[in-house]
């Protein structure tokens, strides 16, 4: 499904991503961990395309095809879908509006007929009620006074409604409390498919004990250093990063 | 969001050049000579066949004006206008006051087809199924005259006058006598006063008492002619306890000159009545350099004259290269109110300078204030408004939410709010934001699978929602669509 191959970004003068290799074949849910700064990130916001970063080197294959010459709306109607770390607030425009407005942007990209209200309103609220995502809150303007919660479970909606084929998940804990975790993680969970990969971006262990990898990466300094089975992640709770800070350096 | 879309499909179509206005109609007018003298307001007078009394308001409103400078205080920048290099009369030369529309010249009618202004009832009556709430009647401006005004006799049975300025004068000399000039004097300020000596027609309405105008009322100005100056002249009287809704709309010819347009306006609202009063202006706003343009210097002011009177201002500001406004409430009877509501839409090299001002002289008066202003490409948007509360204005209120919306980082949004208050029980309060759409909002959207135009679409339709709601219904999706065409290629 996803192929990064010997991948460099830079921001500036700044070089962050510093020759990524990694590959996630279809159905496989994959965790990267790795100390603040190590590029993490960067390189979910690389995958979908945000524009301000200098591709230097290598490349991106998604389906066997090379998208990084493809804009973001483009990388979404082909499948990516990124839950972002800090989404973003957009006054006045209710939250069902933007889900629609998303779904029938995407459909119309695929080439596929928009969804008629009726039909968009089963998925929703079939899809909302698992995640405790109230009425109330799809009337409201997206994301504006969610709680960290809230913003979670609707990027979390978003993913569920959208059926991405590649969901990148960028920090989705953080923020988050116990309870909250776990109707997030339950979420996701549902939402794992053998037709569909994931990339689970997280600075911290716990969230893996709720969406447990098929494969853990540590990131660290702009590549990807080490892969393990999901016994990784306890390794790296039990001692630390300190050791790929070093060997990175 | 259906109305996201079709802006971004109506967007697409109207390809390369998006002022989609900008024709000029091919007909051959007479025109008064260049430049302007007693002579020419004379000329004027006359062509319209004026009174006496007339032709002296005019000519003290000239002389007055010899002695007046233009303003400065607002932050625009153009050329000096010479006044002597412009047309003040100009009117399609087959229209000597057309009765009915069978006296029209097909031409203009075809052109206000053209712009999506029915003017054949007819036409109105059969596409609109049963719905008779939904007509509209309409007065069409082209130039310096009134060429037709629907729906009159319809009008003229619930005791609504809605005619030109030209025939008001004849016909109506003392409802004009009494409120012309009233609310803006002739000496109110350098272009309400060459407005009031030139002025060439323009819409009158006239609601008896008690009367709710059985359809919206409204008035389409086009300036078609090169070097043409513009100036109409609006005048509105809600008599006791009556109703109206009037909506003004204005295009251009895209010309490379600079074209003056300098408007009057005038409502007055008596006891327990209502004006709703909202324009959606869409004057040529210049080239992608900044060439050409409409000089858009308007005095509109709105006098709550009676107690419990309502005036409400809705604006959608896209057009012109100079935006130089302040639709204004006087509060002077008790428990009347003032409400302002404006989206004032900048790109290019255009200027605006607008806002309100809400003078609360009575007891208990209230008034609110919404402005959401959008600047983009190089252009600068400034608000621009002033609440006072006198010495008699016990227990007066106002609101104020000024919003300003920044697109790039060439344009300037500028909030200038002047607050007065001589009574210590009034209660102002005052709210102003300005934000940017960030990248990360755009990003934030297009990762969902918008396009950058879907995105700021959308995001400008969600802020501007507050004033869209003020619109009439039909004018609500019209101004939207118009919002998204004025902010094309803003982004990237």
């Amino acid at each position: 499904m996803l192929k990064i191959k010997n991948l460099h970004a830079s921001v500036g003068d700044r070089q962050i991503l510093r020759g990524v290799d990694l590959e996630v074949p279809t159905g496989e849910v994959h965790a990267i961990m790795g100390p603040n700064g190590s590029g993490k990130s960067t390189l979910s916001y690389v995958l979908a395309g945000r524009d301000g970063y200098d591709i230097t080197e290598g490349e991106i294959l998604f389906d066997g095809e090379e998208i990084l010459d493809k804009p973001a709306e483009e990388r979404a109607a082909l499948g990516i879908f990124l839950a972002f770390q800090y989404p973003l607030e957009i006054p006045g425009v209710a939250t069902m509006t933007f889900l629609k407005a998303a779904l029938n942007a995407q459909r119309k990209a695929r080439g596929e007929a928009e969804l008629t209200t009726p039909d968009f309103m089963r998925r929703v609220k079939g899809a909302a009620e698992k995640l405790n995502v109230t009425q109330e809150m799809l009337r409201r303007p997206l994301n504006v006074g969610f709680s960290g919660g809230e913003k979670k479970r609707n990027e979390i909606l978003q993913m569920a409604l959208l059926e991405p084929k590649l969901a990148i998940l960028d920090e989705t804990d953080s923020g988050l409390d116990i309870d909250a975790l776990r109707v997030v993680s339950d979420g996701v969970n549902a939402l794992r498919s053998p037709k569909r990969s994931m990339l689970v971006i997280t600075h911290y262990q716990r969230l893996l004990d709720h969406i447990v990898p098929d494969v853990v990466h540590v990131m660290s300094a702009g590549r990807i250093v080490r892969s393990g089975g999901p016994e990784l992640a306890l390794e790296l709770e039990a001692k630390g990063y300190a050791d790929y800070v070093g060997a990175a350096a | 969001m259906a109305a996201v879309q079709e802006t971004v499909d109506q967007v697409r179509r109207i390809d390369v050049d998006q002022y989609k206005y900008g024709f000029v109609t091919d007909i051959e007018s007479d025109r008064a000579p260049k430049g302007l003298s007693e002579d020419i307001v004379r000329y004027i007078s006359a062509r319209k066949n004026e009174p006496e009394w007339m032709l002296e308001w005019r000519l003290d409103a000239y002389r007055r004006w010899l002695t007046m400078n233009e303003p400065t205080w607002a932050r625009v920048h153009y050329p000096k206008i010479d006044f002597d290099d412009l047309y003040y009369y100009s009117a399609p030369k087959s229209t000597k006051g057309p009765k009915s529309l069978d006296e029209v010249d097909p031409e203009l009618l075809a052109t206000y087809e053209k712009l999506g202004i029915p003017l054949r009832e007819r036409e109105i009556l059969a596409g609109v199924e049963g719905a008779s709430d939904r007509r509209v009647a309409v007065d069409a401006v082209f130039d310096s005259v009134s060429v037709v005004t629907t729906f009159k006799e319809e009008l003229k049975k619930a005791g609504v006058i809605f005619c030109s300025m030209s025939e008001a004068v004849r016909e109506y000399p003392e409802l004009v006598r009494k409120y012309l000039g009233s609310v803006v004097p002739v000496t109110d300020n350098f272009y309400a006063t060459l407005n009031s000596a030139v002025f060439s027609d323009g819409s009158f309405v006239y609601v008896p008492e008690g009367v709710r105008c059985p359809m919206e009322l409204s008035t389409y100005f086009r300036i078609n002619e090169k070097n043409t100056g513009q100036f109409e002249r609006t005048l509105i009287i809600a008599e006791k306890g009556a109703y109206v809704s009037y909506l003004e709309g204005c295009t251009a010819p895209m010309r490379d000159e600079n074209q003056l347009h300098a408007a009057v306006v005038e409502l007055v609202a008596l006891e327990d009545a209502e004006i709703k009063y909202s324009t959606v202006q869409n004057w040529y706003p210049g080239d992608k350099d900044g060439k050409g343009g409409i000089y858009n210097f308007v005095t509109k002011r709105g006098d709550c004259r009676g107690a419990r009177s309502k005036i409400s201002w809705t604006q959608v500001e896209t057009g012109s290269a100079i935006t130089w406004k302040y639709p204004s409430c006087i509060l002077r009877g008790d428990d009347s109110q003032g409400e302002f509501y404006s989206i004032a839409v900048s790109n290019g090299y255009q200027q605006v300078d607008s806002g309100t001002k809400m003078i609360h002289l009575g007891k208990r008066t209230k008034s609110r204030i919404i402005s959401k202003g959008i600047a983009a490409g190089r252009s600068d948007n400034t608000y621009r408004g002033l609440v006072s509360a006198h010495r008699k204005a016990s227990g007066a209120r106002n609101f104020t939410n000024c919003d300003s919306l920044l697109i790039g980082d060439k344009c300037g949004a500028h909030t200038v709010p002047y607050i007065e208050s001589k009574n210590a029980s009034a209660v102002f309060e005052h709210e102003a934001t300005t934000s940017k759409i960030a990248d990360d909002q755009l990003f934030y959207c297009m990762q969902r699978g918008l396009s950058s135009e879907e995105a700021v679409a959308l995001i400008v339709n969600g802020f501007v929602k507050d004033v869209i709601q003020q619109l009439p219904m039909e004018f609500a999706v019209e101004a939207q669509k118009l919002i998204s065409i004025s902010l094309e290629g803003s982004v990237g």
